[in-house]
């Protein structure tokens, strides 16, 4: 397969060449996520903080980052578990101190059955980490109002939500995600709710700068060939993107012009 | 809002109790292609005679549900028993107040030493448990266990006799996650009749325990019934809606049900009626599609095999390896994880007496990643 090639895309002071990032969370094992990490091509995972050692000492109990190359990838950790912006900032600092790259995606969600983030706990925090020097992606419902606030502070990214975290049902929230691309002037990662390579094709259509998908690599029967799929379909709608897809509606001739009678 | 022992005195359970007896062939099905319980009627029909004919797609739904929110993990933990001192009588458990057993609270050295051979087996969460004893299981002293233990426990869950909110309060600020309170039995006069003597007796005050332990500032709290106290299926619907009051009320806490079946311990207790288990495999399918987000925990009160079965169907957390009596971690042997002395003060028998490195070798080979550490005290304390 020639590879086309698109632009890369920049986060802070990185370049990455796929736009395809990945979670490490819900695999059958740590050899099944470092495979299907792999296979996806992706130069960025994300890691929660929770299940890391964060002391400095190795644990093999809690051994989640030696399963990652940090040459390879980069290590985003995240806050989730984090139930407002004290304990979010709190758990941000000790991954810097204990040596994780000053980035860290904001994941603060005060409710744990659908993990919807809080807008008012991220902002602050985002604020915070913003000043102590962090790359900071926030991880948001699509609120475009709150995607500029985002950014007004100093955040890298944004990464609105398709659809509730692990519900596979694509972006449902398509039409405030067009708005927050639209306005935006930091990248926009979409995060959540991407089920099948469709969607992530979909949302790289959209204008989306990269996707991040955990879940549906997770729990497929074969983590690192779904992890393939996702990354085809992502450099697909990323150069389908940069081509520029006919944009259908607003410039079709309609059948019989009603603008005719101007020649007239 | 009112608490749920006060919704519990008008809650109809009749009708349900009817569903669970006589629901249809079809209804089950529309809830299958559904794919979720909506209301505790459609939770009433998962426990009915009917939906018994359909246990295998219930399984697999159970199982995509569970995977769906929780992925292919199962979270590890283990329970510490601080002391067996207890001032209630409850009939059916051997730390009973009148039950002739060796007696014993840890010292904090013990606890620690035992906290220290669980870490070495990899456990990173750990249930503190203690009899209900006022001068020997006192605030400060649990305390004092969660403030060593946290130094290298990241989660400590606790389960102890019921508290006032305020007096959870210094607990949660030492470094605990976790409230764990079973109700035992829902049934109220069943309840009066084990529970003849202690504070133990007041039904509604435990029930409320969850709400006052959210109000203290506890992120995860546990429910649960012991099955075998009274007719399972009004025991079910009783957790059920127990759990969904506090996902409504307690909205910001991580929810944990349980369904522990009785087992044999000290005393002359006999169990009611046995929840036999295809009926337990029916309940925990029936949970997880009335509460998906829910974790379920699964103790070593059950056996091996029914544990391997049980644990890719809708199982969120399990022990491995558990002594039920203070102390009992020392006595294991910990080349061959065999108890090198009579356990006389242990609260029940297991069941699955494997060490917790078997019982993580069987989770990997049926795809589940053990996660022993899912949770980290810098979340809860500066
Ligand atoms: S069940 Fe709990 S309260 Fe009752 S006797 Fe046993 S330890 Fe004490």
């Amino acid at each position: 397969m020639t590879q086309q090639t698109t632009q890369p895309l920049r986060i802070g002071d990185r370049e990455f060449t796929s736009r395809l990032f990945v979670g490490t969370g819900k695999f059958s094992s740590n050899e099944a996520m470092r495979d299907a990490a792999a296979a996806s091509g992706t130069e960025l995972v994300t890691v929660a903080l929770k299940r890391a050692n964060l002391s400095g000492d190795s644990d093999p109990f809690a051994n989640i980052l030696d399963f990652l190359e940090s040459d390879r990838y980069l290590i985003l950790p995240n806050t989730s578990g984090a139930m407002n912006a004290e304990e979010a900032v709190r758990i941000a600092r000790l991954a810097a101190a204990a040596g994780l790259p000053k980035w860290v995606k904001l994941e603060i969600h005060p409710d744990p059955n659908y993990l919807l983030p809080d807008p008012i706990e991220t902002l602050a925090a985002a604020e915070t980490l913003v000043k102590e020097g962090f790359t900071v992606m926030p991880y948001i419902n699509a609120d475009p109002v709150l995607a500029l606030r985002l950014q007004d502070v100093g955040c890298a990214t944004v990464m609105p939500l398709g659809a509730p975290i692990g519900s596979n049902r694509g972006i449902e929230t398509r039409a405030q995600i067009e708005i927050i691309i639209e306005q935006a002037r930091v990248p926009v990662v979409v995060d959540a709710g991407i089920g099948a390579p469709s969607h992530a094709a979909a949302a790289m259509e959209m204008g989306a700068d990269a996707v991040l998908v955990n879940t549906a690599i997770a729990i497929a029967s074969d983590p690192a060939a779904m992890a393939r799929a996702f990354a085809k379909a992502t450099q697909a709608g990323r150069e389908a993107y940069e081509i520029g897809l006919g944009a259908t509606s607003s410039k079709a001739e309609a059948s019989s012009p009603l603008t005719a009678f101007l020649n007239a | 809002m009112p608490t749920f022992s006060e919704k519990y005195k008008t809650l109809d359970l009749d009708r349900p109790l009817d569903i669970a007896a006589t629901a249809s062939i079809a209804s089950v099905e529309r809830i299958l292609q559904q794919g979720r319980a909506r209301s505790l009627e459609e939770f009433a029909a998962l426990l009915s005679p009917a939906a018994e004919g359909y246990l295998e797609p219930l399984c697999h739904l159970s199982q995509k549900i569970t995977q769906k929110h929780f992925g292919k993990t199962m979270r590890m933990f283990a329970p510490l028993y601080l002391s067996n001192e207890c001032v209630n009588v409850c009939k059916y458990c051997g730390f009973s107040r009148h039950n002739d057993i060796p007696r014993i609270t840890l010292e904090l050295e013990t606890v620690e030493a035992e906290a220290r051979i669980l870490h070495k087996q990899g456990f990173r969460s750990i249930l503190l448990v203690a009899g209900e004893h006022p001068k020997y299981v006192s605030n400060g002293y649990v305390e004092e266990c969660v403030r060593r233990l946290s130094k290298f426990f990241p989660s400590i869950a606790l389960e102890l006799g019921p508290l006032e909110s305020e007096r959870y309060q210094p607990l949660v600020a030492a470094g605990c996650e976790a409230l764990l309170v079973y109700q035992e039995t829902y049934h109220e006069e069943t309840y009066r009749s084990l529970h003849t003597a202690g504070p133990k007796k007041h039904f509604h005050w435990r029930m409320d325990t969850p709400e006052r332990a959210y109000a203290a500032g506890f992120r995860r709290l546990g429910i649960g019934a012991l099955f075998g106290l009274h007719d399972w299926h009004r025991e079910a619907l009783a957790l059920a809606s127990h759990a969904e009051h506090l996902l409504q009320v307690c909205w910001k806490a991580q929810l944990n049900v349980s369904m522990p079946r009785m087992r044999p311990a000290k005393g002359e207790f006999e169990q009611v009626e046995f929840l036999k288990d295809h009926h337990f495999v029916q309940l925990i399918t029936a949970l997880r599609l009335f509460l998906p987000h829910a974790g379920i925990t699964l103790s070593t009160r059950e056996p091996a095999t029914l544990r391997d079965g049980l644990a890719p169907i809708g199982i969120t957390t399990m022990s491995a390896g558990s002594s039920t009596e203070p102390g009992g971690y020392s006595s294991f042997d910990e080349s061959t994880f065999q108890q090198t002395r009579e356990q006389e003060g242990e609260q029940f028998h297991i069941a699955d007496e494997r060490s917790p490195k078997e019982v993580a070798a069987v989770l990997a080979r049926l795809g589940y990643e053990p996660v022993w550490k899912d949770f980290d005290q810098s979340l809860v304390r500066a």
